[in-house]
């Protein structure tokens, strides 16, 4: 029997379930993939040396705002963490906890060669590798990337978001929340 | 094909009358601590070698001639004959004095490494020492402030720059597997 | 404790006086009353590193940095690797004037080897040189106006950085990390419409350094909030063992372009601005003033450059047959394979240069085998984070991103 369409009961019942099953139908689903997509913003957490691309790719030149992705200050409001660079130990720490005080549905971008596979620093006793840390949807190869290859790094996740959708998890707290 | 040297590269020993009147000065004021003294085919360099307990004194009968600022100090590690020489540059911000530079070694026994802290001469030194303090283990006597200043504080193992504080070496032809 | 209205001048003059005599336990007896900060490395006025501040209401009573966020470990690397291998590790710390410390690198591997390279090369790695400089200091007015809140000047800054970064581009190949310089000479010869582009990027900034005068130093604000902020007297910093333009902006005339002249710098008149006050304003204006004298060594020395090998010929000739048709056709060297695993005698060597932000250091001890021994290697950034202590207590919070931002402070080259 298909969910949401019971008219029998109580009308409080009856407009939950029908918002739940709105919620996962494919329009809706759409819309909410499209907004998050064009609306990436990274937290401020420069890690090292690449972050002078980063700094260079929202500079004039290279505008990457026109994506839709504004640097904010405060981690609970952002939803994109770029690692940029080598990740040592003592800044391993501070990105994993930016990252678990960042608001589902999230994503991360590891940026140059060092946040691959430790780059040119791949024998240093003081670096850990960044899919250890969290995980990682979109590698940029180089060292440093050309600020367009970030720029084509945020449309590559863009399409990501909007055809594989985000994650199920995160449709089950919002259905969750829906209920309360 | 021969090229026209320019006038730098006949810059080894030349005849620098300032050079040859502050080693004269240099000489009669530390006679009687016993040191070393040598300069490098460029004229730049002067190399003191001294014994550690007469390092504080030649320290502040340096100042006292000028030489007011502390560039580096590290430490060198010989495991094979069992000493750590602790390495110092020192330099002036007087006009005359600009152009040389004063490298002082000492050694010190690496069972144990320990001196007495320049500080109180060189301010500039605090936080040299603090770096030397935890990449070799030489122990400054008379440091404010003596603690960590780069590694992690969760860092565990000896002391990081010596010879027996092993990383991986890649040999030729080799491929290197998943970091673990 | 009572305070009356209108003696509270004189009782923040009396307690930073008395904070500059206590050189360590700036902890007062009331120890409730302090609040301990961290500003920490997620923050936009904070960079790559911790800032712990202990404030009493909105006064800063002590500070201390914690640094090591970017700790890299290169000088434990660079006894696992060859000589030429060294030369990416040693470029990345300080990423944006990579060329000067380069250049450091080389002079003392060619110090221990006994070579020295010709002067068309010598000119070419001047010329990348203040290239860099000119770029590097305009990374650190965008930071500086960013800090301050001044967003407009950030954009414009990096902007400017972009028309150096393109000359760069048509010299090397590479945006940012160039690995031009080699033991023995440069890797390219410059194109042949180089001068003309040099030539046109130049004036640009000539006519941006004007629009910047009116927008970001001759601004109300801007002046409001950098004057007689963190002074720096001039007996001070030489007892700290501050390097670059904070020294210069105190009125210490200390460069080692003039002091130990190194590559072409000894053939080119330039002067050197010194400021008076050392307040935060006068270190932002020193850096324009530098930009200046940056590009009139660039104009002469594009007049000044001579014709002749870009190579040393004690390297040129372990070139096989094809390199040298490479050479000879393209002006471009490839490496041979001797100097790749290069052995120099054993012996010791010290070099120094004069970065962006202050004066490098280089020591290397080789024991005849083609690793070296030990590389010391201190960054004038490293000098300067002395400044965090001993500048911050006295202010208010408000005035740390402020001092920070003037002091021009790159964690990552601190940190190596």
């Amino acid at each position: 029997m298909e969910r949401g369409v019971v008219f029998v009961g109580d009308i409080n019942i009856f407009i939950r379930r029908l918002v739940r099953s709105l919620v996962e139908k494919k329009p809706i689903r759409d819309l909410i993939d499209w907004a998050v997509a064009y609306s990436l913003w990274p937290v401020h957490l420069m890690t090292s040396c690449c972050g002078v691309e980063l700094a260079g790719g929202y500079s004039p030149r290279y505008d990457l705002e026109r994506y839709g992705s504004l640097p904010f200050v405060s981690p609970r409001q952002t939803n994109l963490i770029i690692i940029e660079g080598t990740l040592t130990r003592k800044m391993a720490r501070v990105a994993r906890i930016t990252w678990e005080q960042m608001a589902d549905p999230k994503f991360v971008i590891a940026m140059g060669a060092c946040a691959i596979d430790g780059g040119l620093f791949w024998n240093s006793f003081n670096i850990v590798r960044a899919n250890e840390v969290m995980p990682v949807d979109v590698y940029i190869p180089g060292c440093p990337p050309r600020p367009e290859a970030l720029a084509s790094a945020i449309l590559a996740l863009q399409d990501k978001i909007r055809k594989v959708g985000i994650k199920r998890e995160d449709i089950e707290i919002l259905r969750k929340y829906v209920e309360k | 094909m021969s090229s026209q040297t320019s006038p730098q590269s006949t810059q080894m020993k030349k005849e620098d009358p300032d050079l040859k009147r502050f080693l004269e000065i240099l000489n009669e004021r530390t006679k009687d601590l016993n040191p070393k003294i040598s300069i490098d085919k460029y004229g730049r360099a002067i190399y003191i070698e001294i014994s550690n307990e007469k390092l504080h004194e030649l320290a502040e009968r340096l100042s006292k001639l000028g030489i007011d600022h502390v560039k580096s100090v590290t430490g060198v590690d010989y495991p094979s004959e069992n000493k750590i020489e602790l390495l110092i540059h020192a330099g002036s911000y007087l006009r005359t004095l600009r152009k040389y530079t004063i490298i002082i070694k000492s050694f010190l026994d690496r069972s144990s490494p320990k001196t007495r802290s320049l500080t109180d001469v060189w301010p500039s030194a605090e936080f040299q020492e603090r770096e030397a303090w935890e990449m070799f283990g030489i122990y400054f006597e008379g440091h404010p402030d003596l603690r960590r200043l780069l590694l992690p504080e969760d860092f565990e193992g000896t002391w990081p720059m010596r010879k027996d504080f092993m990383i991986k070496t890649r040999r030729p032809g080799e491929v290197e597997g998943p970091w673990k | 404790m009572e305070v009356d209205r209108d003696s509270s001048n004189d009782f923040l003059s009396n307690l930073s006086q008395e904070l500059f005599m206590i050189r360590e336990t700036g902890v007062r007896e009331e120890g409730e009353r302090l609040i301990e900060l961290q500003i920490g490395p997620a923050h936009p006025g904070s960079g790559h590193m911790r800032i712990l501040a202990w404030v009493d209401g909105d006064i800063v009573v002590r500070c201390d940095p914690d640094i090591g966020f970017v700790h890299r470990t290169i000088e434990k690397l660079s006894e696992n690797r060859a000589y030429i291998k060294t030369i990416p590790l040693v470029e990345r710390p300080s990423l944006l004037d990579t060329t000067p410390i380069t250049i450091g690198y080389v002079n003392a591997v060619e110090k221990l080897m006994g070579i020295e390279a010709p002067p068309r090369a010598k000119y070419l790695r001047t010329i990348l040189a203040e290239i860099t400089r000119i770029a590097s200091h305009f990374y650190g007015i965008g930071i500086l106006a960013v800090f301050l809140g001044h967003s407009t000047g950030f954009m414009w800054a990096f902007g400017d950085r972009e028309v150096m970064i393109e000359l760069a581009t048509m010299l090397t190949g590479a945006r940012i990390t160039y690995a031009y310089v080699i033991p023995g000479g440069v890797r390219r010869d410059m194109p042949q419409n180089f001068p003309d582009q040099v030539e046109k990027g130049l004036r640009y900034i000539e006519r941006r350094l004007k629009d910047w005068e009116k927008l970001f130093l001759n601004n109300p604000v801007v002046e409001r909030r950098l004057r007689d902020i963190g002074v720096l007297k001039p007996v001070m910093a030489r007892r700290l063992g501050i390097t670059g333009p904070n020294l210069r902006a105190s009125g210490v005339d200390y460069d080692v372009r003039m002091a130990e002249p190194y590559e072409a710098y000894d053939e080119i008149d330039f002067m050197i601005p010194v400021a008076e006050e050392g307040d935060a304003y006068a270190r932002g204006l020193v850096r324009f003033k530098e930009i200046e004298q940056s590009i009139s060594i660039i104009r002469q020395a594009i007049k000044k450059i001579p014709d002749g090998d870009i190579i040393s010929p004690q390297i040129s000739r372990l070139f096989n047959p094809l390199m040298k048709k490479i050479y000879a056709e393209t002006r471009r060297v490839k490496f041979p394979s001797l100097l790749a695993t290069l052995k120099p005698p054993k012996g010791e060597a010290m070099a120094r240069v004069e970065a962006g932000r202050g004066e490098a250091l280089f020591h290397i001890i080789s024991d005849g085998s083609t690793n070296p021994y030990r590389f010391r290697f201190v960054t004038p950034s490293f000098r300067n984070v002395i400044l965090f202590k001993y500048l911050i207590p006295g202010h208010r919070v408000a005035d740390i991103p402020a001092i920070y931002g003037s002091i021009d402070y790159f964690p990552p080259e601190a940190d190596r």
